[in-house]
């Protein structure tokens, strides 16, 4: 079975992301409560709320790895079935960095399902799965065990896992939370690059002074959706205050 | 080579099937350990006790020669799958852990294995010689036959290793990538309690019921501070599997009255003990260890 590699093109109207009515509940308790929103066809969205908002579980529940009702579609497709569409950046802290594996492993592992069962990666991949490393400023690493880089480091592992994928909509999940300026520049200038290519980047994001500037758009959410659309639109004082229940300003 | 030169041909053929025994264990071990899922051979390898006594009785109830192995390793085989099905049903309940679910399925076969052989001792069916040897292990009164059997099982367990390894390491590093790649996680890591489980269920005749687990468990440990490719800890696991059932095996044959089972692990843990100071990845002296 040969592997193709899709090219990346803008998504039409009609192959978009859209959650209807999701609903999320850990042990009775909710999390999210009929999340409804059509992600844009492209650019730089940020997902923002407060702790426990359920940013994070948004992610997870359309990718399907927490149980939720309602329905997460690609082109009005079931996520799951549109795998080839999405790469997942989980958080850094949700897995082990002392695994038996080399910056290249890793990188590689994003593209263990185009491989194909019974088969290596090949010459091809491993060539593409280091010019991913050199994108993300480490190609000198690697070789490195992966447990003795930098968290800035590791974070950009696995973002180049991710853009292994090839995916036309990445998901990130605090991909700058307690990285070094050399890093956050680094993931930035990939987001800028993946944008011009016409790809969709959803990224869960703690810092509201920097939303503004890096972003296009916003989904605000707590538990709900508190607005959502163009930074213009969307990312105003009130509807911040509203979010985190105490009045907020958004630095310019 | 020149020591097994003096031991004759069936004994050479055990050896060979101890060593590809300790091999497959070594590389299925891999996999459970990166996983973190180490303590489920171990409550397989204790679940098959009441597996083993239940078949003694029933044997003896069916009036056949209950020494028959095949006899015995099949209520073994079955209780090792009874236990890992329930270890899943269990873990999936709401509210109980994986290592809750492990270490309650672990307790109660130990405690119903050990309730079903106070019953076997009251009886006075025959020998319990086939009895003693899966629970304190022998490689002594190892048949060729059964030594072919390792061997085709410890290809059997490299092979589909070798074949699945890319998707069992993503699947362990990161599981929750795994899923959102399409990977079947859950029938990856059942691939893998099946293979360490019929490793466990194996080398009970060797190495007894409460160490046939020490194979799965301790050359994974030992590989992994020489390597920081999973590849190659697979493979070094393997390697030093086998070295120490091999050499255990060896042991306990020549010196008499030292039980296989306990002289295995002891070479495994020596290996452990040596890898933990001077491994080249994350031994001691290598600073690797934080």
């Amino acid at each position: 079975m040969l592997a193709i590699t899709p090219p990346a093109t803008a998504a039409g109207l009609d192959d978009r992301l859209a959650v209807e009515g999701l609903s999320v509940a850990y042990r009775g308790v909710p999390a999210l409560e009929d999340v409804t929103w059509t992600a844009p066809a492209s650019g730089l969205t940020a997902i923002v709320g407060p702790n426990g908002a359920g940013k994070s579980t948004l992610l997870k529940a359309i990718l399907g790895l927490v149980a939720s009702t309602g329905r997460a579609t690609i082109g009005g497709r079931p996520v799951a079935e549109r795998r080839e569409a999405t790469a997942y950046v989980p958080q850094r802290a949700s897995v082990d960095w002392d695994f038996p594996a080399t910056a290249l492993d890793v990188v590689l592992q994003g593209m263990v399902r185009e491989a194909g069962w019974l088969r290596g990666y090949g010459r091809a991949r491993r060539d593409r799965a280091m010019a991913l490393l050199d994108r993300v400023g480490l190609a000198d690493l690697a070789a490195r065990q992966i447990g003795q880089m930098s968290g800035g480091q590791q974070q950009r592992v696995f973002l180049a896992r991710g853009l292994a994928r090839d995916a036309r909509i990445l998901f990130l999940d605090e991909p700058l939370a307690g990285v070094d300026a050399a890093s956050e520049r680094i993931i930035l200038d990939v987001f800028d690059a993946l944008d011009r290519e016409g790809r969709l980047v959803v990224c869960v994001h703690h810092d509201l002074g920097t939303v503004a500037e890096r972003f296009s758009d916003v989904l605000v959410l707590n538990r709900k959706v508190i607005a959502a659309g163009s930074v213009a639109t969307a990312f105003t004082p009130e509807i911040l205050a509203r979010a985190y229940g105490v009045p907020l300003v958004a630095r310019p | 080579m020149s020591l097994l030169a003096g031991l004759g041909f069936n004994t050479i053929v055990v050896m060979i099937g101890v060593a590809a025994l300790g091999c497959a264990a070594g590389a299925a071990g891999t996999f459970a350990m990166l996983r973190r899922k180490a303590l489920v051979s171990d409550a397989v390898a204790h679940g098959t006790l009441p597996g083993i006594a239940g078949a003694f009785l029933l044997a003896a109830l069916l009036g056949r020669a209950p020494r028959e192995a095949a006899w015995l390793m099949g209520g073994a085989a079955i209780a090792a799958i009874l236990s890992l099905a329930a270890i899943e049903w269990l873990a999936r309940r709401p509210r109980i852990g994986h290592d809750t679910a492990t270490a309650a399925v672990l307790a109660s076969g130990f405690g119903l294995g050990l309730a079903l052989l106070s019953v076997v001792q009251t009886l006075s069916v025959g020998s319990q010689a086939g009895l003693e040897q899966l629970l304190f292990g022998s490689a002594a009164g190892m048949l060729p036959e059964e030594a072919w059997l390792m061997g085709g099982l410890a290809v059997l367990v490299l092979a589909v290793i070798g074949l699945v390894l890319k998707e069992l390491s993503t699947v362990a590093f990161d599981p929750d990538f795994a899923a959102t790649i399409g990977l079947p996680v859950a029938r990856l890591d059942a691939l893998v309690a099946l293979l360490c489980a019929s490793v466990v269920v194996a080398a009970l005749p060797i190495a007894g019921f409460v160490l046939a687990v020490a194979l799965v468990v301790i050359p994974p440990a030992a590989a992994r501070f020489w390597s920081d490719r999973a590849g190659i800890v697979v493979v070094l696991a393997a390697a030093i599997g086998s070295a120490s059932a091999l050499t255990g095996a060896a042991l306990s044959a020549i010196l008499t009255d030292t039980p296989t089972g306990p002289a295995i692990v002891l070479v495994a843990a020596l290996f452990f003990a040596v890898s933990m100071v001077f491994g080249r990845a994350r031994g001691l002296l290598a600073g690797g260890v934080a």
